[in-house]
C-alpha cells in the first residue's frame, strides 16, 4: 500500500482529500482525461476507506470500486510511458490487499455460491487500452485504426505486452461474434458503441474541427471501455475469438456488421424490448424475481435516457457559454482600447484577458462533462440495453422448452390417437417420436434452468461490478474533485489578480 | 433568495454613484407591483426644501410617467446643454414569460418535484427582472435629485407631488410635441454631428471619442448580455439535473441502493452547491457587468444627444450668419437678422459651455462607476469561487468518509 501511494504521490501533486490546500497539478490536462482523474480519486478513497473496512458493507464495496478504479482506467501509462510496467504490477499487487477486504453487499452474497464468489474477487490479469486514432485511406473508403495494446501475466496469451491495429468494424465483428455464441446462454455480452455515419462521414471527408476530433475521442473512450470489459468478463476472456481479436497481427475483415449500424442496432434492442415485454405477460413468470429486475432495468433505461441528455445540453451550453465568453473578451478588449481613461483602459483589457483565460476553463469543463460524464451514461445505457438482451434470451429459451411441451403433448394425443385407431407401425414411430421429444423437453428443461440461473448471476455481477459503481461512486467524487481541484482555484486566482488592476482605476 | 438584499440594493446603486447623498432632497422606490404587465412604481420622496408641500411623501407612477417626464426634460430649450439622464427601459418580463410557457408546456413530461423547483426558479427569475427594474428607474431619479438644475424642474416637482394621475398630463404634452424630436432627431444625429465643422478641440476629442466608444460599448453590452444568458441556461441545466437525479434515486429499486446512495450525495452536492453558485454568479455577473455596461451605453447615447444639440446651434448660428451678411447685402431686416445672429451665438456659446461641464463630470463619473463595479464584481466572483470550494469540500468529506 505504502508502495502505491508514494509512487502515485510523485506523479502528482495532489495527495489528501480533506486538506484545503492543494498544489497545482504540473499538467492540467492531467486532470481532465479521464487517467489522471483516475489517479486522484482513488487514492483519496483508499486513503479512508483503509481505516474503516470490514464494517459496513458499503464500505466493501467502495473499497473494491477503489481497486476497480485504478485499474480500469489508468492509462496514466499513457502519458508516461516507461512507468507502465511498475504501475501495472503495483496496481495489481496492491489489488491483493483490498480485494481480500471487499464483501459484496449481503442480499448478493445469498444469491451466490462459493465458487463464484471467489470469480468476483477474481484479479484482473489484463489490461487493455485503445489509443492513437489514425486515418487511413482517403475520401469515403477511409477508416481510422486504433491501436489496441494489452499487457498481461495470464500464461494463454504469448506474450505479456502485444499491440495490434484494429478499425471499428473489427470491434462490431467480435461484438457479432461473442453475442452469437453466448448471448442465447444468459451472458449479458458487453455492448460496442454505435455506428454513426454522421461522425464519420465529417472524419472522412477530413473536416479538421473540434467536433470530429470529440467524435473519434469518445468513440476511442467507448471502445477502450467495451473491450476491458470483455476481458473482465472471466467466461469471455476464455474465448478464443477474443484471443485472436487482441493477438492476432491481421484480422479478416468483417462484413456482416450491417445490423449493428447505430438504427439497426437500436432497433435491434427495441425489438429484443418488444418482444420481451409481448413475452412477460404471456409467460407466467414462476420466479418474480425476473418480473421486477426487468422493471428496474427497464426504469434505470428510461431515467438514464433523460440524464444522458439533459448532460449532453449542459456540455452545448457550456461550450456556447466559451464561445461567449471569448467574443465578450475580444469586445472588452476593444473597448478597452477605445477609453480615454489610461488606468481604466489598463483595467478593461486586463478584464479582456481574464474572460479569456476563463473561456479556456469552461472549454476544458466542456470536454470533462462530454468524457467523463456524458460518454459513462451512454455507456451504462447500453449496458442496460445489453442485460434486456439477456432477459430476452432467457425467454426465448422458456419459450422453446414451451414449445417442446407442446410439440410433446401433440405426439402423446397422436399416440393415443393411433391406439384407438389401431394403426401398429406408425405407433412404434410415434413412440419413438414421444421419446425423442421427452428428450428434448428434458434438455430444453434444463437448458432454460441454466440460463436462467446464468441470466441471475450475471445481473448480480452486473450490480455488484465496477459497472454500476464506476458510474455512481466514482463520477460524483471525480466531478467534484476536479472543480475542487483545478476549476474553482482556477478562477480565484484569475479574479485575484485582476482585482488590484480594478482598484487602481482613478 | 436572500441575494437580493438590501446589501445587495446598496450595491446595485453603484452604476451611478454619488447619488441620494443630499439630505435636501432624498428619493427611493420603496416598493412596488406588478400587475399583469404593469408595473405600479411608489415613489417616496424626503425633503428639507420649501418649494414642496410637504416634507415627506409617496405617489404611485407607471412606468409610462417616467418617460413623460424625460421626455419634457429632453424638450425643454434650457436644458439643451446638459446631459439629460436616460430613460429607464420599459420593464421586460419576456424572459421569465417565455419560461412560464415552456414551462406550461413541458408540465405533461416533468416530475412532480421537476416542476416545483423549476417553477420555484421561474418565481425567482421573476422577481429579479422586477428588482432591476425597480433599481433602474430609482437611479433615473436620483442621477435628477442629485443634478443642480435638473432637480429644480418644476415638471420633475409635480412627478415627485402630484398626488393624482399623471395620465392625463401625459396626453396633453404628447399632443404638444407629438414625439416630434424624437422622430426626426435619432436618426440624423450621427450624420449631423459627424458633418459639422468643429472649432472647439475639447469638442472635436468629445466627439470622435463618443461616437467611437458608443459603438464599442454596444457591442461589449450585447456581448455580455450573451454571456450571462448561458450562465443562466446551464444553472437550468443543473436544476433539471438535479431534479432527475432525485427521481431517479426515489426509486423503489432496492437492489440499487448503491445507487440511490450516491445519487443522493449527487443531487444534493448538485443542488446545494452548484445551482446556488451557479446561479448567483449568474445574477451577480449580470448585475455588475452587464448592468454597468448597459446603462453606461444609454448614457453615452444621452451624452451623444447633447453633442447632436450643440451641433445644430452650431447649425443654427452658422446660417444665421449666413442670413445676416444676405440681409446687409440686401439692406434689408438687418436688425432683426443681427438680433437672430446673437440670440443663435449666446445659445450656443450656453451650450458649449454647460456642456463642456457636463462632459467633464460624466467622464469623472462613468471612471468612477466602472472602478466600483469592476472591483465589486472581481471580489464577488472570488468570493463566489471560494463558497464553492468550502460546499465542495463538505461534499467531498460526505462522499469519501460514507
Amino acid at each position: 500500500m505504502s508502495k502505491k501511494t508514494t509512487e502515485n504521490e510523485g506523479k502528482s501533486g495532489t495527495a489528501k482529500a480533506a486538506g484545503p490546500t492543494f498544489s497545482k497539478p504540473t499538467e492540467p490536462a492531467d486532470i481532465f482525461t479521464e487517467e489522471a482523474a483516475a489517479t486522484t480519486v482513488p487514492r483519496t478513497s483508499n486513503t479512508v476507506n483503509s481505516k474503516a473496512n470490514g464494517v459496513h458493507s458499503e464500505e466493501d464495496l467502495f473499497t473494491e470500486a477503489t481497486v476497480e478504479l485504478s485499474l480500469d482506467s489508468p492509462r496514466s501509462s499513457r502519458k508516461n510511458e516507461e512507468t507502465s510496467k511498475p504501475s501495472a504490477s503495483s496496481s495489481s499487487s496492491s489489488l491483493s490487499a483490498p480485494a481480500r477486504q471487499a464483501k459484496p453487499p449481503p442480499a448478493a452474497l445469498e444469491e451466490l455460491e462459493d465458487e463464484e464468489e471467489a470469480e468476483l474477487e477474481d484479479k484482473f490479469d489484463v489490461l487493455v487500452s485503445v489509443k492513437d486514432p489514425e486515418k487511413v485511406g482517403d475520401g469515403m473508403n477511409a477508416y481510422m485504426a486504433y491501436k489496441v495494446s494489452t499487457e498481461t501475466t495470464l500464461p494463454m496469451f504469448r506474450n505479456k505486452l502485444f499491440t495490434v491495429r484494429r478499425r471499428f468494424s473489427d470491434f462490431l465483428g467480435l461484438y457479432e461474434k461473442l453475442s452469437e455464441k453466448h448471448g442465447p446462454n444468459g451472458l449479458i455480452v458487453p455492448p460496442p458503441p454505435e455506428k454513426s455515419i454522421l461522425g464519420m462521414t465529417k472524419v472522412k471527408v477530413g473536416k479538421e474541427d473540434s467536433s470530429s476530433a470529440d467524435f473519434v475521442e469518445r468513440r476511442r473512450g467507448a471502445l477502450e471501455r467495451y473491450l476491458q470489459r470483455v476481458v473482465n468478463h472471466p467466461l469471455l476472456l476464455q474465448d478464443p475469438d477474443v484471443r485472436e481479436f487482441l493477438e492476432k497481427d491481421e484480422l479478416p475483415r468483417a462484413v456482416s456488421t450491417q445490423t449493428l449500424s447505430g438504427a439497426g442496432f437500436l432497433k435491434m434492442i427495441n425489438k429484443a424490448t418488444d418482444a420481451v415485454s409481448k413475452m412477460t405477460i404471456k409467460m407466467n413468470e414462476s420466479d418474480a424475481w425476473f418480473e421486477e429486475k426487468l422493471q428496474e432495468v427497464e426504469s434505470a433505461d428510461q431515467h438514464f435516457r433523460k440524464l444522458h441528455a439533459l448532460v449532453e445540453s449542459l456540455v452545448v451550453h457550456r461550450k456556447e457559454l466559451s464561445l461567449n465568453t471569448a467574443n465578450f473578451a475580444k469586445s472588452a478588449a476593444m473597448l478597452g482600447s477605445a477609453e480615454d481613461n489610461t488606468a481604466l483602459s489598463r483595467a478593461l483589457s486586463q478584464l479582456a484577458e481574464v474572460e479569456d483565460k476563463i473561456e479556456q476553463l469552461h472549454q476544458d469543463q466542456a470536454a470533462y462533462d462530454t468524457f467523463s460524464f456524458a460518454e459513462l451514461i451512454a455507456d451504462y445505457i447500453r449496458l442496460l440495453g445489453a442485460v434486456r438482451g439477456s432477459f430476452d434470451h432467457r425467454i426465448k429459451a422458456w419459450q422453446r422448452w414451451q414449445d417442446a411441451q407442446a410439440m410433446l403433448q401433440k405426439k402423446r394425443e397422436t399416440e393415443a390417437k393411433l391406439l384407438w385407431a389401431n394403426k401398429p407401425d406408425k405407433l412404434q414411430q410415434a413412440k419413438d417420436e414421444i421419446v425423442e421429444w421427452e428428450a428434448r423437453v428434458t434438455q430444453f428443461e434444463r437448458d432454460f434452468e441454466r440460463v436462467s440461473a446464468t441470466v441471475r448471476k450475471e445481473v448480480l455481477r452486473f450490480e455488484v461490478r465496477c459497472e454500476t459503481l464506476k458510474i455512481f461512486k466514482y463520477q460524483p467524487a471525480q466531478y467534484v474533485f476536479s472543480i475542487f481541484v483545478y476549476f474553482s482555484p482556477q478562477l480565484i486566482k484569475y479574479w485575484e489578480a485582476f482585482l488590484p488592476e480594478a482598484k487602481a482605476i482613478a | 433568495m436572500s441575494s437580493f438584499d438590501e446589501n445587495n440594493k446598496e450595491r446595485l446603486r453603484s452604476v451611478s454613484v454619488d447619488l441620494n447623498n443630499d439630505a435636501s432632497l432624498l428619493i427611493d422606490i420603496p416598493d412596488a407591483l406588478c400587475e399583469r404587465d404593469k408595473v405600479k412604481f411608489t415613489v417616496h420622496t424626503k425633503t428639507t426644501l420649501s418649494s414642496f408641500q410637504k416634507p415627506e411623501f409617496s405617489v404611485p407612477r407607471q412606468h409610462e410617467d417616467f418617460i413623460w417626464l424625460h421626455d419634457t426634460l429632453v424638450e425643454t430649450e434650457d436644458y439643451a446643454g446638459l446631459i439629460i439622464p436616460p430613460a429607464p427601459p420599459k420593464p421586460d418580463f419576456e424572459s421569465p414569460r417565455e419560461k412560464m410557457h415552456k414551462l406550461g408546456e413541458g408540465e405533461a413530461t416533468m416530475t412532480k418535484e421537476e416542476y416545483t423547483k423549476m417553477k420555484q426558479e421561474l418565481e425567482a427569475e421573476y422577481l429579479a427582472v422586477f428588482k432591476k427594474t425597480v433599481q433602474v428607474h430609482e437611479v433615473f431619479l436620483q442621477r435628477l435629485s442629485s443634478h443642480p438644475v435638473l432637480s429644480k424642474d418644476r415638471n420633475f416637482q409635480i412627478f415627485l407631488e402630484y398626488d393624482q394621475d399623471l395620465s392625463v398630463r401625459r396626453k396633453n404634452a404628447k399632443e404638444m410635441f407629438g414625439g416630434f424630436f424624437k422622430n426626426m432627431v435619432k436618426s440624423a444625429d450621427e450624420v449631423l454631428i459627424a458633418g459639422v465643422k468643429e472649432v472647439d478641440d475639447f469638442f472635436e476629442q468629445e466627439k470622435t471619442f463618443l461616437l467611437d466608444y458608443f459603438s464599442k460599448i454596444k457591442e461589449a453590452t450585447a456581448k455580455a448580455e450573451k454571456m450571462t444568458r448561458s450562465h443562466k441556461n446551464i444553472a437550468d441545466d443543473y436544476i433539471r439535473l438535479s431534479a432527475t437525479l432525485n427521481s431517479l434515486s426515489a426509486e423503489e429499486s432496492t437492489n440499487y441502493y448503491i445507487i440511490k446512495f450516491c445519487l443522493k450525495l449527487f443531487q444534493n452536492f448538485l443542488r446545494v452547491c452548484l445551482k446556488k453558485v451557479e446561479g448567483r454568479v449568474a445574477s451577480d455577473e449580470e448585475l455588475k457587468l452587464t448592468e454597468l455596461l448597459r446603462y453606461y451605453m444609454r448614457d453615452i447615447q444621452a451624452a451623444k444627444d447633447l453633442l447632436y444639440r450643440r451641433a445644430r446651434a452650431l447649425a443654427d448660428y452658422e446660417n444665421s450668419n449666413k442670413a445676416l451678411d444676405k440681409a446687409r447685402l440686401k439692406g434689408k431686416d438687418v436688425s432683426q437678422a443681427e438680433e437672430h445672429q446673437k440670440r443663435c451665438l449666446q445659445k450656443f456659446d450656453t451650450l458649449s459651455e454647460s456642456g463642456k461641464k457636463e462632459l467633464t463630470n460624466f467622464k469623472a463619473r462613468r471612471v468612477v462607476a466602472f472602478r466600483k463595479n469592476l472591483v465589486e464584481m472581481a471580489e464577488l466572483e472570488v468570493k463566489h469561487a471560494k463558497n464553492n470550494m468550502t460546499l465542495l469540500q463538505g461534499c467531498i468529506e460526505l462522499l469519501s468518509g460514507n
